[in-house]
């Protein structure tokens, strides 16, 4: 399976999480990068193409971080199968690169002796050689080649002509590259690790020179960051900033794209067309597409701060200050990020679960990720909580009604640790769990380049999820809406004549002792598209014409005829139903398989029944139903 | 900042001595306080009972984020509660973990 001479060389990049082989690969590919998955697994495939100043095109391929071939996670074993050769459909790499970071090469150094075992040629690359100089770290590159065994060059991702060292070794490598040998690498067990371990360790002593005092940069700064009790204080002013600017840095950006598209909407409903035709693509694919899209701002504010907190190195920090906090609901300290995320989508909560090395760590995480108060759910919570709670304060400093949205978030939170508690308990009693061990990587000054491409990055693979499945999504939704047509001389509105109404009657048994009239439930079919859009159903359902003020029309209609045991109801079934159809795909896609989709719909759905089954009973009780 | 201690550059010679030592006052690097410095003197996996991997498992984890006898380790830092988890400086790099699985990590102090 190896390349034919044809075609452009593979170069691999393989290195520790951490060495700065993201940016390093940024550097040299620029933007033309290529992002996709592996066939029949979830592991992101980066291929990017360069050219070396001899004139060479190459193909560079990023593999996951690893600390060994011996791979632990569906990442590690990407990397071990891509360098070994042993990914179907797949070009074996010409060259892998081990990429260390020079300011922390014990570690890489066993990599790269383990790398000389996969049979094809091997250099490394001393990334970070600027941090690793001004910590007056000397390194002698010759020394290092030769107790090594291969070439090795010196990099500087970050720095414009900082990669121009490895371009030529590239040129000089490729130019009469030795032919792949067999591979003798097998999985080593401890002893081999040790003597790699040694072995690397005699290398770094002959060929680095430490400075006399360590650098203490890091451990001052974590002496405050990680304190037991100021480090935890300062992860939650963080994620209140970060909350705060996801909701109030967001909000201008996503009134402009939902004013657009409501102007869009206007202008198809202008233009003389079918009228069925006009409400395809009004409330069906404008509206449907919009709701989803107005999501944007809030995805890439939230991502700037996670990849920023990412590359300044604190992310390996909030995990480690949390683990104790997770670890007593059952969850992995790394599932903290992931459980972050899904506070403004579940989407990429679910698709961050990748850093869990563990499978049931890692569906645990996916299977609670839904339970947290994505931002889908805000507009839902504010329209009713405007309608049925009273504006007024308690307790002399709160407002009722943020207390109720601030209610809603906890108990989202409990839930979620309630349920992977449960689920630890008594689906896998027998396992204590993967043990946390992670590496706190130095502190380092972000890239704005690097920064922008990931949040770009992430911003399109968003946009195109709102162009695939969620625009097919809206469509089917939009047909059940829509058909059968209303009779000629119909008084009510056309949905209530649709197959949406005719579902919405048929489980009206089921649902009226939630408190729920068939309105709600057939509010609830388009819901599942995504979460808000109810809200514009409702409106339609309840015959409210759409615009910018509508929100409060359709809360005055609730109010109107709704009871507040029934509201109240309404917002606990949303606190857990499983509404909404993107985030069970990713779940099915992420795990492999339909049958923890399945679990997930079916536990969220048992879990939000009850819920509004509780809220409504007691609150009739009360003499408010 | 005398007190801070090179941890890298030490005499080969040094480096595998405390293998040979049987030394009683070694301890387990997972009962050791924050500040703690010492070499790695073994790793002992029936130490860490509790841990949540197979032995061998554990012991290969450990080696590849460099816990290698003879390396110095410091505990820079611990958790809220219960002390838990560390985080640990082996030679230059720092490792965070739980203090059962640090049980197997046998430390004399220096």
């Amino acid at each position: 399976m190896n390349a034919p001479t044809d075609l452009s060389p593979t170069v691999a990049l393989v290195g520790n999480p951490n060495c700065g082989k993201t940016a390093l690969f940024n550097a040299l590919t620029g933007s033309r990068q290529k992002v996709a998955n592996y066939p029949g697994v979830t592991v992101e495939r980066k291929l990017g193409r360069l050219s070396t100043p001899g004139g060479r095109s190459i193909e560079l391929l990023d593999l996951p971080g690893t600390y060994s071939l011996r791979a632990r996670s569906p990442d590690e074993e990407i990397t071990r199968d891509a360098v070994l050769d042993r990914l179907k459909d797949e070009i074996a790499p010409d060259l892998v690169v081990c990429v260390g970071d020079a300011s922390n090469l014990r570690l890489a150094l066993r990599l790269a002796l383990e790398l000389k075992h996969v049979g094809r040629p091997v250099m490394l690359a001393l990334n970070m050689m600027d941090i690793a100089r001004k910590r007056g770290i000397e390194i002698d590159l010759a020394k290092l080649s030769a107790e090594l065994g291969v070439p090795v060059v010196s990099s500087v991702a970050v720095r414009r002509g900082g990669t121009d060292a490895l371009l030529a070794e590239l040129d000089r490598q490729l130019a009469n590259l030795p032919a792949a040998t067999i591979a003798d690498w097998q999985a080593p067990d401890a002893s081999g690790l040790r003597t790699a371990q040694r072995e690397a360790d005699r290398v770094l002593r002959a060929a680095v020179k430490m400075p006399s005092a360590p650098d203490l940069g890091t451990t001052r700064v974590d002496a405050v960051l990680l304190h037991p009790v100021a480090g935890l204080v300062i992860l939650l002013a963080i994620l209140f900033v970060m909350f705060q600017a996801v909701f109030a840095w967001a909000k201008p950006a996503m009134d402009l794209i939902s004013d657009g598209f409501t102007w869009l909407g206007a202008f198809v409903g202008s233009l003389p067309m079918p009228e069925l035709l006009q409400s395809f693509l009004k409330d069906g694919v404008i509206a449907g597409v919009g709701s989803v899209i107005v999501f944007l701002p809030q995805i890439v504010i939230l991502f700037f701060f996670i990849l920023l907190l990412e590359d300044l190195g604190y992310m390996a920090r909030a995990a480690f200050l949390m683990d104790k906090i997770m670890g007593g609901a059952g969850l992995h300290g790394r599932a903290f990020i992931p459980l972050l995320s899904s506070f403004a989508c579940a989407i990429p909560g679910i698709m961050a679960t990748r850093v869990i090395d563990d499978r049931r760590d890692r569906l645990t995480t996916i299977l609670v990720a839904p339970l947290m108060t994505c931002s889908a759910r805000i507009p839902v919570y504010t329209l009713i909580i405007s309608a049925f709670i009273p504006d007024r304060e308690v307790w002399g400093f709160m407002g009722l009604q943020g207390l109720v949205m601030f209610g809603l978030y906890a108990v989202g939170i409990v839930g979620a640790l309630t349920v992977s508690f449960v689920m630890k308990r008594l689906l896998w009693r027998s396992s204590v769990g993967e043990p946390f061990m992670l590496e706190l990587p130095d502190y380092k000054i972000p890239q704005a380049r690097s920064l922008i491409m990931g949040v770009f990055a992430r911003a399109m693979a968003f946009l195109k999820r709102a162009g695939t499945t969620i625009l097919s999504m809206m469509i089917l939704i939009w047909v059940l809406a829509s058909f059968p047509e209303a009779p000629a001389g119909a008084t009510d509105p056309a949905i209530n004549y649709s197959l949406a109404a005719m579902i919405g009657h048929f489980i009206e048994p089921v649902t009226m002792p939630l408190g729920f009239n068939w309105q709600i439930n057939v509010a609830l079919i388009p819901g599942m598209a995504a979460r808000e859009v109810a809200v514009g159903a409702l409106g339609t359902i309840y015959a409210v014409n759409g615009g910018a003020e509508a929100t409060q029309q359709i809360g005055q209609a609730l109010a109107g005829h709704w009871s507040l045991g029934t509201a109240l109801a309404l917002l606990a079934w949303y606190i857990f139903a499983p509404q909404c159809a993107s985030t069970l795909a990713v779940i099915r896609r992420e795990t492999g398989g339909w049958k923890w989709m399945w679990i997930t719909f079916g536990y969220m759905l048992a879990l939000a029944y009850v819920a509004a089954l509780i809220t409504y009973q007691v609150v009739a009780a009360l003499g408010a139903g | 900042m005398s007190i801070f201690l090179p941890l890298v550059a030490i005499p080969a010679e040094c480096y595998y001595e405390a293998l040979a030592m049987t030394d009683t006052s070694t301890l387990a690097l997972g009962e050791a306080r924050v500040g703690f410095r010492g070499r790695i003197s073994a790793l002992d996996m029936s130490r860490a009972d509790g841990a949540g991997l197979p032995a061998p498992e554990l012991e290969r984890r450990l080696l590849e984020l460099g816990f290698v006898e003879g390396a110095m380790v410091e505990l820079l830092h611990q958790g809220l509660f219960g002390g838990d988890p560390i985080a640990v400086r082996v030679a230059a790099t720092t490792i965070a973990l739980r203090r059962r699985e640090a049980m197997a990590v046998v430390v004399t102090p220096q």
